[in-house]
């Protein structure tokens, strides 16, 4: 099985790619659709909260986190494997990400942008959200920079605008092929404008590939502390199940892991929708469902050392919270979490379900759910049985507001996402081009010297 | 903190230990609580809420757990297997413990919670962005979150109620934090008067509303750098340092007979409330 046809043409790849920005399938739409109506459904809950207040959340003391902080880590993990198959994968040499690193890359950035929200959504008052930054000021007021909070917003401030960056340089070769072939009108204007008068010139691809590599080097450290800087909202505080060691490797496998699940189910999607089966090989899938697997083997490892330090460390509230968290109010979920993290992927390890769609596409959902719920479970089982006895006997439930922004958030994603895929080429097609001459070529030098057996390996 | 801290030698700012590098003076607000005093009679928390313009949230909130009351009576249920009203409780008064290396204060992204010259742990409202990380990282959950627009929902003062609101006290809007201040607006009038008269306040010149209004005289305030204050003899009769986060008293072989602690000494807050242990043996 190969990665990619090494007979197919450059101007068919032109074709293909360039077929996605004009006649998707009428699926397209119909995602298009569901994803605004369910962003509607979000606006709806957060103008009621915003006009009421955050009490229709069903918030209350000490349940004073809930859904949103939780949801709000879970697209900041998202972001990371666009970063890992753009940057790392880049700097390994693995060019089997060409086809599908460009979508990854939008993922990070839009996942981001939906994180970024839900800052936003969970604050008392949002309309001072500016407060948080280091703006200068008649009064000296600076933010506080001990609290984690704060190295939160410039973290991922730094990492949007970073990624952002990298996604638009890695595009420009290909945004200069949509201006020279699309139809007049305001696109070819948005490619002409945006493609920085890309020729193709020998100096225009050097200082392109020296910028791009430069990004590549400088993004790798930012995805890495972003996550870091997540978990220390937890690991920084002195609550039971959250001060915790571990927590920012921890917090960075899991976001490398739910990445991956959801370039998984966007690949699928993608791969149907706009008739990528050419670019978007079942080669390809298969290399990404066993990174995925390793990952989550990684992140299982992480989950238990975690248990494993609690248990044995014998911090009493630490390990009274764990015992609720197992057999308490939110065990359901935590057992899901720990089945759909730990058990599932294991799905992943037998070769013919590595490249089944239904199955797989099924499985990513289900580790994107388990994840979901990992973050979940880190935020409101501490208030729930924190250090302070007179809070142990209340529970709560998130109301339908709290529910119905983190439902609007996937649509949000999805519709910008979707967006994104019918504007801009989502597969690099100069860089599958170069895959299709390496590989050929080195198929070719086989044959030369006679060493050709049908392995169908790639050249790297 | 201005852009120009950033230019100096940092190290300044730096504290060995958080009580000790900074020692108060002249003033240092601290509490002691009987609780073997303490009958539950909730008359602390409803002085409270007069004094300090606190929403009454009504029963359904309540329930909710979206209660506003800064000083709230804890009861620990006896667990003997008897029903109430045969069925004893123990009380606990809870209120911001002020601490002095307050967790609350580090986690603020916007530095809406500091720490006064007089070791009360302030609050200011109009900084307060609603991000609720100090409830998060509070050990004692005692701070209170204006989860609705108060001021504007019906029933929380109505009519002519809202005439007995508090002057000297602002009526906070949705999407704040707040807590127990030590009632700051009396301690601020007190030391006023002081220098004017040129003179420090006088031990029992300042009472808490808590305080005023317990019936068994079981919340003692003071300044605990005056050596003289009810409150610091209090302390010292109870060998409990503020600096402290384990007491050199229980560390005696065999603990101490002396009942003053403070909750979460371990955690090192170095909260500013000691409380006396109950002694008395009847369940109710």
């Amino acid at each position: 099985m190969k990665d990619i046809r090494e007979d197919i043409a450059w101007a068919q790849i032109n074709k293909d790619v360039l077929k996605s920005l004009e006649n998707p399938r009428k699926l397209y739409w119909v995602i298009l659709f569901i994803a605004i109506a369910m962003v509607g459904v979000a606006v709806g809950c957060e103008v009621y909260q915003y006009n009421v207040g955050l009490g229709v959340g069903n918030f209350d003391n000490p349940h004073v986190w809930g859904l949103y902080i939780a949801t709000f880590i879970f697209w900041i993990g998202m972001s990371h494997s666009g970063t890992l198959l753009s940057a790392i994968l880049h700097l390994m040499h693995a060019d089997w990400r060409k086809p599908i690193y460009r979508f990854a890359e939008a993922m990070t950035t839009f996942s981001l942008m939906t994180a970024g929200l839900f800052v936003a959504v969970h604050l008392g008052r949002v309309w001072q959200i500016y407060f948080a930054l280091p703006y200068p000021n008649m009064r000296q007021v600076w933010p506080n920079f001990q609290s984690p909070l704060l190295w939160d917003a410039m973290a991922i401030f730094t990492y949007l605008s970073s990624s952002i960056l990298f996604l638009y340089v890695g595009m420009i070769p290909d945004l200069a092929i949509c201006r020279d072939n699309m139809h007049p009108g305001w696109r070819k204007k948005l490619y002409t404008a945006i493609a920085l008068g890309w020729e193709g010139t020998d100096r225009q691809w050097r200082n392109f590939r020296i910028t791009y590599l430069t990004i590549a080097c400088f993004l790798i450290p930012l995805a890495v502390s972003v996550h870091s800087i997540v978990a220390s909202d937890f690991a920084m505080s002195q609550q039971p199940g959250w001060h915790i060691t571990s927590f920012p490797p921890y917090f960075v496998a899991g976001a490398l892991y739910s990445g991956c699940a959801a370039i998984i189910t966007l690949f699928i999607i993608l791969r149907y929708v706009f008739k990528f089966e050419e670019y978007m090989t079942m080669s390809i899938l298969k290399k990404i469902v066993r990174l995925t697997f390793a990952i989550s083997m990684v992140w299982t490892y992480l989950n238990l050392v975690e248990y494993a330090t609690v248990w044995y460390g014998h911090d009493e509230a630490a390990k009274h919270l764990l015992i609720q968290k197992a057999t308490g109010t939110y065990a359901p979920f935590w057992w899901t979490m720990n089945f759909c993290g730990s058990v599932v992927p294991f799905i992943m390890f037998f070769k013919r379900f590595q490249t089944h769609i239904p199955v797989m596409f099924s499985v990513s959902l289900l580790l994107n759910l388990g994840m979901w719920l990992e973050r979940w479970m880190i935020v409101s089982p501490t208030f729930a049985d924190g250090y302070y006895p007179w809070t142990w006997d209340h529970d709560q439930w998130p109301s339908f507001v709290q529910w119905g922004i983190v439902f609007g958030s996937f649509g949000w994603f999805t519709m910008l996402f979707m967006i994104f895929c019918k504007i801009f080429p989502s597969v690099s097609m100069y860089e599958v081009k170069e895959m299709v001459y390496h590989r050929s070529q080195a198929t070719k030098k086989l044959q030369a010297t006679g060493k050709l057996a049908a392995t169908g390996k790639g050249a790297h | 903190m201005s852009i120009s801290t950033l230019f100096e030698n940092y190290s300044e700012y730096r504290h060995i230990h958080p009580v000790d590098d900074v020692p108060h003076n002249p003033y240092k607000w601290a509490m002691a609580i009987d609780l073997d005093a303490c009958s539950g009679c909730n008359a602390c928390s409803v002085a409270c809420y007069a004094e300090n313009n606190l929403p009454v949230v009504g029963r359904e909130k309540f329930a909710h757990g979206q209660a506003m009351h800064w000083m709230r009576i804890e009861r620990y249920w006896d667990e003997d297997g008897r029903e109430f009203p045969d069925q004893g409780a123990r009380f606990l008064p809870m209120m911001c413990q002020q601490c002095e290396a307050a967790p609350c204060e580090t986690v603020c992204p916007v530095g809406a919670t500091n720490h006064t010259p007089d070791g009360i742990n302030s609050q200011i409202y109009n900084r307060c962005i609603g991000s609720r990380y100090c409830s998060a990282n509070c050990p004692y959950k005692v701070r209170y979150f204006n989860w609705w627009d108060y001021p504007t929902t019906d029933n929380v003062w109505p009519a002519e109620m809202n005439q007995q609101l508090n002057p000297d006290v602002t009526v906070r809007g949705k999407g704040v934090m707040e807590k127990c201040t030590f009632c700051i607006q009396r301690v601020t009038v007190a030391k006023n008067d002081a220098k004017t008269q040129g003179r420090l306040v006088r031990d029992g010149e300042v009472q808490t509303a808590c305080q005023q209004a317990c019936p068994t005289s079981a919340i003692t305030f003071g300044n605990l750098v005056d050596p003289n204050s009810t409150v610091h003899r209090k302390w010292q009769a109870q060998q409990v340092e503020l600096d402290k986060d384990e007491q050199t008293k229980d560390m005696a072989e065999g603990g101490s007979e002396l009942r003053g602690y403070r909750i979460y000494e371990q955690l090192r807050p170095f909260p500013s409330v000691m409380y006396m242990e109950r002694v008395r043996e009847s369940a109710i």
